[in-house]
């Protein structure tokens, strides 16, 4: 197989100096230069007739004081070499030059449609910007690790290309993009749990299948202070609906929420509401949707004035294999939306 | 204690004139396995249906898989509390008709069942493809209440599995697998310098149709209890269980528990398995605080130096999980995790609700988010609408050309936090 590559670098690569000329403004060059020739060489010795067609060249400094115009440069002039493949370093640890290298293959990648591939250090910042929107290979945080980069990066530039099924992270060497995808292992769980027991009880070597997730801290909401005074909300994740599931709610795996209007409403009774759930027996919250959305019991204490008002909008969906991703959104949005309604308090009811 | 499973192999499944077992072949006679189970005033109508490997079949919606097994020595019937009088299992002798199953299927509580194809890539995704099937397909009478329902389906399925072992007694077992460990005392006294293990098995316990048995009971109420490995791999659990279909855990699961296996493999060799503890994962979080606590008393009596803790379900239970490494961990136990993760149908989600720092050993079985084709089957059995209603499916999935897109919870076992298969989660 035989693929067009283009090769990003910045002005120190292509020979155009150091810091001093770090605000070399965007250029092409037929071919390749300086690190791209190491290309050419390992793509022949991987039997390839593919080989770099086109340099662009950007200065580190101008790339990050002029990202907007840097980026549409520099995507006008890889797109004329009509490449099949965008490769872009290494930049080792050069914070600046890893950014620039992540951009632009976040840029092609998403313009383009076209493979990405660039190379830093693992704790370059360009890593934590752009990872999740290119493949990046670790690479030392010197130059002194440009071969084995180069060698890691035509590899798996030439899978892609070719459309080879990508296998996970750690087989092919790149650093992860933030994405969990199903394999079939050797051996079934069953097996690697023991295999890990004894790994750990030998004191040997072993890795974990799943590094523990960072939930972020969200500091709680001052108290009430008059109860009398506030007006409270109603939020499920008890999928409790209009009769019907006019918005088409999930009954799992939800992907978006419900806001109805309440106002005229004192019962929640199998005529007007009904559970969507589909993580529970619904049997009895068809029987009295109260029993998952007080709205009967928090009507009575409206009126007796425990507190003042009940917000008009109930907010409802499924809380079950909802990914936290999307739980997080209906928060946020929820969130806001009760505060901009001046609302003090809210009843989160779970089920 | 000493088991022998005597495992007659079932390569394929016939109607006949008599039930039996014929060169790998297992005749079922119709009329006679209706018979077993019908009469129960819950059903409205009661029948039967094959599916072996690599037909072109989708059995939808599926409740539970229950391999046909009877005690021929030290015992009678199967799953005490159920088939069989109250007492210990695990010893004397019993016949497993392995490669056969039966499924029970029917629009249950519509909802947290799953589907199985027999064959395309769905099938990778499931053990139960693998199985010749016996599908019970029944349809409650007017105005059940749907635990009643749960309960008389889990009952027909448990009956049927050992109508048919109880009808092929006689037969000759290919194998006879053997299971024998001492108590725990005694094999630690045989075994000193190896590490001691325990198991401990989370079982789904939260009412609503989400629940598990032991010996014939409701696990719910119950303290977490410590069994022989050979009551597990003898029909002690029973699944009573509507939660997603992927990592709900099957009586046939429970049967062949991969953990229980994988360790009393090494039983004796690399490792002396103290046993295994059944415990709940409960709605509350005094509930889950208890468990966790009164699981690490059990593993620091018996003197444990790791355990292994399998996960049934996610979601609330992945607090349960956490709890349970924290505590044992912080108390210089060994403890590896099994469990799925629901990452979003991108992979790009947390894959628990749940997070702890003492987690460090984590088994991955699968992103049960993960989205997958499956295309149209000849023939379905039971009601291939019914993947709206199922986790993992929605009203679009189903196509009108019958082949669907869905998420793999759908697909019942796929997931398995046992570790059953092979499927576990990767960075990409």
């Amino acid at each position: 197989m035989k693929f067009r590559v283009v090769h990003y670098i910045n002005q120190f690569y292509a020979g155009k100096g150091g810091e001093e000329t770090a605000d070399f403004r965007p250029d092409s060059i037929d071919g390749a230069v300086g690190p791209g020739k190491e290309f050419d060489r390992v793509f022949q010795t991987l039997g390839s007739e593919t080989r770099v067609v086109g340099t662009v060249v950007c200065g580190d400094g101008f790339f990050g004081e002029n990202m907007e115009t840097a980026r549409a440069e520099c995507l006008k002039r890889v797109e004329a070499f009509k490449p099949d493949i965008l490769i872009a370093g290494p930049a080792f640890n050069a914070g600046r030059y890893g950014v620039a290298c992540g951009d632009v293959c976040a840029t092609v990648s998403e313009k383009l449609g076209i493979p990405v591939v660039t190379a830093m250090y693992p704790e370059n910042p360009g890593v934590e910007i752009y990872f999740k929107k290119s493949y990046i290979i670790p690479a030392t945080d010197s130059a002194r690790g440009m071969r084995p980069a180069i060698e890691s990066m035509a590899k798996l530039a030439l899978k892609l290309a070719a459309k080879e099924a990508m296998g996970t992270a750690r087989e092919e060497g790149y650093l992860h993009r933030g994405v969990r995808r199903n394999f079939f292992k050797p051996k079934n769980g069953a097996e690697r749990a023991v295999d890990m027991v004894l790994a750990r009880l030998r004191g040997q070597e072993f890795t974990t299948e799943y590094e523990m997730p960072v939930f972020k801290r969200i500091p709680p909401a001052a108290p009430v202070k008059d109860l009398r005074d506030a007006t409270i909300a109603l939020v499920t994740s008890g999928g409790i609906v209009p009769f019907g599931n006019p918005d088409r709610i999930r009954v799992s795996s939800a992907e978006t929420y419900g806001t109805y209007d309440i106002s005229a409403l004192n019962d929640l009774v199998p005529e007007n509401y009904e559970s969507i759930h589909g993580g529970y027996d619904r049997q009895w919250s068809n029987v009295d949707p109260d029993v998952v959305v007080p709205l009967d019991v928090m009507r009575e204490l409206e009126r007796e004035g425990v507190f003042k008002k009940l917000h008009p909008i109930l907010y409802t969906t499924t809380g079950t294999g909802t990914a936290v991703s999307h739980a997080e959104r209906f928060g946020q949005e929820i969130g806001e939306q009760l505060k901009k309604a001046g609302v003090s308090a809210a009843i989160l009811t779970s089920t | 204690m000493k088991l022998e499973l005597h495992k007659v192999r079932v390569k394929d499944v016939r109607w006949g004139d008599r039930t039996r077992v014929e060169n790998g072949v297992l005749y079922v006679d119709k009329q006679a396995a209706l018979a077993s189970v019908d009469g129960d005033s819950r059903f409205a109508r009661v029948d039967l249906d094959l599916a072996r490997p690599g037909e072109k079949v989708r059995i939808i919606p599926v409740k539970d898989v229950v391999e046909p097994r009877v005690k021929i020595d030290g015992g009678k019937g199967y799953f005490p509390g159920f088939c069989a009088p109250m007492g210990t299992v695990g010893e004397g002798a019993t016949l497993a008709l392995v490669g056969a199953a039966v499924v029970t299927c029917g629009p249950i509580v519509a909802f947290q069942e799953g589907f199985i194809d027999m064959s395309g890539p769905g099938a990778n995704y499931t053990p139960f493809s693998e199985t010749n099937n016996i599908v019970l397909v029944v349809e409650p009478a007017a105005n059940l209440d749907m635990h009643a329902y749960e309960a008389a389906l889990r009952e027909a399925g448990l009956k049927l599995g050992v109508y048919l072992a109880q009808t092929c007694v006689g037969t000759r077992a290919d194998e006879v697998e053997v299971f024998e460990k001492g108590p725990a005392a005694q094999e630690g006294a045989k075994y000193p310098d190896l590490p001691k293990v325990l198991y401990v098995c989370m079982s789904i316990t939260q009412g609503l149709l989400h629940d598990t048995y032991v010996y014939g009971t409701d696990l719910k109420p119950s303290m977490p209890t410590l069994l022989h490995p050979n009551e597990i791999l003898d029909g002690a659990m029973v699944s009573g269980n509507c939660v997603s279909a992927c990592d709900k855990n099957t009586t046939l699961h429970h049967l062949h528990n991969p953990v229980v296996r994988a360790l009393y493999a090494r039983h004796g060799k690399e490792v002396n398995f103290l046993g295994v503890v059944p415990t709940v994962e409960s709605t509350v979080l005094d509930g889950k605080l208890r468990a966790a606590a009164m699981n690490l008393t059990l593993a620091r009596e018996l003197g444990a130096d790791a355990v292994i803790v399998s996960e049934e379900g996610y979601g609330n239970p992945d607090t349960d999980l956490c709890l349970n490494a924290k505590y044992l961990e912080n108390a210089g136990i060994v403890t590896v995790v099994i469990s799925d993760e629901a990452a979003g149908t991108d992979g790009a989600s947390q894959g628990l609700a749940d997070a702890t720092p003492e987690l460090v050993s984590f088994i991955s079985t699968g992103n049960v988010n993960e989205m997958i084709e499956v295309p149209a089957m000849d023939r379905v059995i039971g009601d291939e609408k019914a993947i709206a209603m199922l986790s993992g499916g929605a009203e679009e999935s189903l196509r009108p050309d019958g082949s669907m897109l869905v998420e793999l919870q759908a697909v019942i076992g796929s997931t398995s936090e046992l570790g059953f298969s092979r499927i576990g989660c990767e960075w990409i």
